[in-house]
């Protein structure tokens, strides 16, 4: 029974052009498919990479490799001590001095900041993130170095630095420029990353939890220290070990200004390295196979150090979003 | 007594909050405001004109500048096609499942990871068997990077639409992939060109990975073979070295970098809130 | 299933104004366009319809009626296996088109929603033109050259009663049209394909009255040339414009028959229940 209007153009439900368009549906799928393993691929490469051009190093230092404070071309003895060191020290010195910024102005931002500074202020704080590394780089070179020589680190010296215990850390002439100028600068760095995030997490809270606060005549800061904090606590931490991740991986605003000494010093105030600083300025001059694999020996370390911490910030705020959908 | 003393808490605390946001803006100021400072002095017309000078000497940086726009459309037109692809299976197909949320998991990694060692990976895998640094390798270094940021961006971006929209595509018998690209996408244009734009802006300031990948490039080139000259490695070149010349037009460069960084964020930004206000 | 007529004046006291009586004695030869037989569906685990038979006929207009989460919308969308799109949904039995099973895995999902048009509940206009939006479909699967395209467009807007209101702004989007226009177009971009059946999806649930009239006038006309399916929660909508109506509960068939009997005599208490507002 035909219904007179039935289009006869519409082929029937066995012709080519369903057929055809199966197959294209097949291929459209496959190929996102295969770009999106293309990523798993391309964190596969990376490590397979790294392990095979620091496999000489590896093999010839062993694990000594990493405690060694060695660091000579000439006698092609190599060791990650002060990279090392360096990079960890650096950025201990970012989240001490970035991290409660950060918390101060997410909390600003949530719970003082007027209705109208709000966006401007994210805008601000996002603009702050955009900068490259490499306008920190010469900024702190050029700008910051020469202000702390000739202010902060006298002061620092005069003042900490002559007590007992931890004088020794605060010790030394002002270079300017060096590990405590490095960890300066990353803090700034991460401080826009941080900001967001924890804003963002904070915004998470419902807003009746922090009514229910207000409404029993808590002050603001108790609402976010007693309610906010605790609520929001894994996903801080995450947003905490994302900064981390990136303050450890940071190469161009620290190699500006780490002075690039393959030593572990016991002040602060004296130059030092990192991991990044030193294959960034190593590793076009590298002469010799073994020299050029310990570059990609700290590569691989430095890797394998931010995964670690990335993966972890990542499944602590997966868990809070978790939380939060409930 | 007792509320007197959390008042004073309170008030020490919002306080200590609002220096700190005060404070952050100090230092946005502050470093833009040198960045202009010495910046503006070195730009003038001849910096987009000459090319990189010899140490001591005046010139421009028209073949960093030249390179830079070279690096960044090629890590753009490669990135985009896999990224956009990739981001379209997690939001379209994967969804949930255990392939999908792996490559969420390892692409944010990704985003996060340290450039320098992204650098280490093409030199191994590119600029050895190569023989030599060059274009190529600095455009698939850059990709790489920014690959991450597209997947995540165009994920988000398609979850957005609603699903009635592909409901009635497919109720006209439209197939799947049509469905996708015909009105998924359209749907989510604005934000997943917004994506695009907060991926060339992060690449384009991206100076390490570049440094044994496409190295660097006194002359003027145009050899995808050859290494290429490129703005952020010129800069660290150049800021690092003692000719005062050199310093000037580093300060010259970083600025021409940091504006056309910030006008791409603010376009893109521009463009999210276009696309949302319109629906 | 009671197909009888009523033979005596109707005895309860609803007034559905503008309700339509088939001419008594008029029979028509009418065409069972799709028989509906044996359907279980599933939502994962959870059986939401429950042994459905039920037939539609060509060129009348078939309401589902019902309280919320009776399968109502379960049932329209088994018409165009629009369910396949999410994977924990499946449908057995046998849904016959034209005799043909839709149900069959062999059957070409793309092909067989070129056939059925679907309006849903929410306007969603493609982010395009509008006239992009009606040619959209007929694109899919015809190649027309301009005049002819723009004449079926033309034809497309007139029948959904959109033509005098838009035709100075085809190239305006699609969203910037209000919401009755907005489905006034979803359904002119439906029949643009010419479909032979047409699904509703409580229609006008999202428009204002005077929409909602206009849409109802509309089904009206489209009615001598569709087999139209609505769905609608609203029992008023229902007898205004179907010629059949079938009554669902929890996911079972609990009255089917004219629309005259359902609601002026049903035979089944819940349906009486339902129609009274007792429940629902």
């Amino acid at each position: 029974m035909a219904n007179v209007t039935l289009n006869a153009a519409i082929p029937a439900a066995t012709s080519t052009k369903g057929r055809k368009q199966q197959l294209q549906d097949l291929l459209f799928r496959r190929s996102t498919e295969f770009f999106a393993l293309c990523v798993l691929l391309l964190l596969g490469g990376v490590i397979v990479s790294l392990i095979i051009g620091a496999w000489p190093a590896l093999t010839t230092f062993g694990f000594g490799f990493v405690v060694s404070e060695v660091w000579n071309p000439v006698t092609d003895k190599f060791g990650a001590w002060a990279p090392i060191y360096g990079t960890i020290v650096t950025s201990i010195i970012a989240m001490i001095l970035g991290v409660p910024v950060s918390f101060g102005i997410a909390m600003f931002i949530t719970e003082l900041c007027p209705a109208v500074l709000k966006r401007p202020l994210g805008i601000a704080i996002e603009l702050l993130a955009g900068i490259p590394s490499i306008i920190y780089g010469i900024w702190g070179l050029f700008v910051l170095a020469p202000v702390l020589q000739q202010t902060v680190q006298p002061f620092l010296i005069d003042t900490i630095g002559q007590a007992p215990l931890i004088g020794g850390l605060f010790a030394g002439p002002p270079y300017g420029i060096g590990t405590f100028t490095a960890g300066i600068i990353l803090a700034i760095m991460v401080l826009p990353f941080i900001t967001s995030i924890t804003r963002d997490v904070f915004e998470t809270v419902p807003p009746m939890l922090k009514e229910s606060a207000y409404g029993l005549g808590s002050t603001t800061w108790e609402v976010m220290w007693k309610v906010v904090l605790p609520y929001t606590r894994v996903g801080v931490i995450g947003a905490v070990m994302l900064g981390l991740g990136r303050a450890l991986g940071e190469t161009m605003a620290v190699t500006f200004v780490i002075g690039n000494a393959h030593r572990v010093a016991q002040s602060i105030l004296a130059p030092g390295t990192t991991i990044s600083a030193t294959i960034a300025n190593e590793f076009t001059e590298a002469v010799g196979d073994l020299y050029t694999s310990s570059l990609i020996a700290l590569g691989l370390i430095l890797f394998i150090i931010t995964f670690f911490i990335l993966a972890a910030a990542k499944i602590m705020l997966m868990r809070l979003d978790r939380q939060g959908k409930k | 007594m007792l509320y007197a003393r959390r008042r004073l808490v309170n008030s020490i605390a919002l306080t200590v909050a609002t220096a700190a946001a005060a404070f952050g803006l100090v230092w946005l100021i502050w470093i833009l405001g040198t960045l202009f400072y010495n910046g503006i002095t070195a730009i003038n017309l001849s910096i987009f004109t000459e090319m990189t000078p010899p140490p001591g000497d005046k010139g421009g940086l028209l073949n960093a500048i030249f390179g830079s726009i070279i690096l960044t459309i090629g890590a753009t037109l490669l990135s985009t096609p896999i990224g956009m692809l990739a981001g379209t299976y997690l939001a379209e197909y994967g969804k949930k499942g255990v392939l999908a949320e792996t490559v969420r998991f390892i692409n944010d990694i990704l985003l996060s990871a340290p450039s320098i060692v992204v650098g280490l990976f093409i030199y191994e895998v590119l600029v050895v068997p190569m023989g030599h640094f060059s274009a190529w390798a600095g455009i698939v270094v850059l990709a790489v990077i920014a690959i991450p940021v597209i997947v995540r961006t165009t994920e988000d971006m398609l979850n957005l639409v609603p699903n009635g929209l592909r409901e009635a595509a497919a109720a006209l018998g439209t197939p799947m992939w049509k469905v996708i690209v015909t009105i998924a996408y359209r749907a989510a244009r604005n934000g997943i060109i917004t994506g695009i734009l907060l991926a060339i802006a992060r690449v384009s300031g991206e100076t390490a990975p570049l440094l044994f990948t496409s190295l660097n490039n006194q002359f003027w080139s145009t050899d995808f073979n050859a290494p290429m000259a490129s703005l952020p490695v010129t800069i660290f070149q150049f800021a690092l070295s003692p000719y005062d010349d050199w310093q000037s037009l580093a300060w010259g460069g970083a600025l021409i970098i940091t504006i056309t960084i910030l006008i791409l964020n603010i376009v893109a930004r521009a463009l999210a809130t276009l696309g949302s206000s319109k629906g | 299933m009671s197909t009888a007529m009523p033979e005596s004046a109707p005895t309860v006291t609803i007034t559905t104004p503008g309700a339509r009586k088939p001419v008594p004695g008029h029979q028509e030869a009418m065409a069972e366009k799709v028989s509906i037989r044996n359907l279980n569906f599933f939502y994962d685990t959870h059986k939401a319809l429950k042994d459905i038979n039920l037939p539609l006929y060509d060129k009348k207009v078939t309401a589902f009626i019902g309280p919320s989460g009776c399968g109502k919308s379960t049932l329209l969308r088994v018409l165009n296996r629009i369910y396949d799109l999410y994977p924990k949904q499946r449908a057995t039995g046998e849904v016959l088109l034209d005799g043909q099973n839709i149900l069959s895995p062999k059957q070409d999902l793309n092909l067989l929603r070129a056939r059925i048009g679907m309006v849903f509940q929410k306007p969603t206009p493609f982010p395009m033109s509008i006239y992009d939006n009606i040619a959209f479909g007929i694109r899919l699967y015809e190649k027309l050259g301009n005049a002819e395209m723009d004449a079926r467009v033309e034809a497309a807007l007139r029948r959904a009663a959109l033509w005098t209101e838009v035709k100075d702004k085809l190239k305006q989007s699609g969203l910037s049209l209000s919401g009755g226009q907005q489905q006034r177009l979803c359904i002119a971009r439906g029949v643009a394909v010419k479909p032979s059946v047409l699904l509703l999806d409580e229609p006008c649930s999202a428009l204002d009255p005077i929409s909602t009239s206009k849409v109802e006038e509309l089904i009206d006309e489209l009615k001598t040339d569709y087999c139209i399916v609505i769905v609608t929660h609203n029992m008023q909508q229902a007898a205004r414009t179907a010629d059949f109506t079938a009554f669902m509960y929890l996911g079972e068939l609990v009255e089917y028959g004219e629309t005259e009997q359902i609601f002026t005599k049903p035979a089944q208490e819940q349906t009486q229940q339902y129609i009274t507002g007792r429940f629902g």
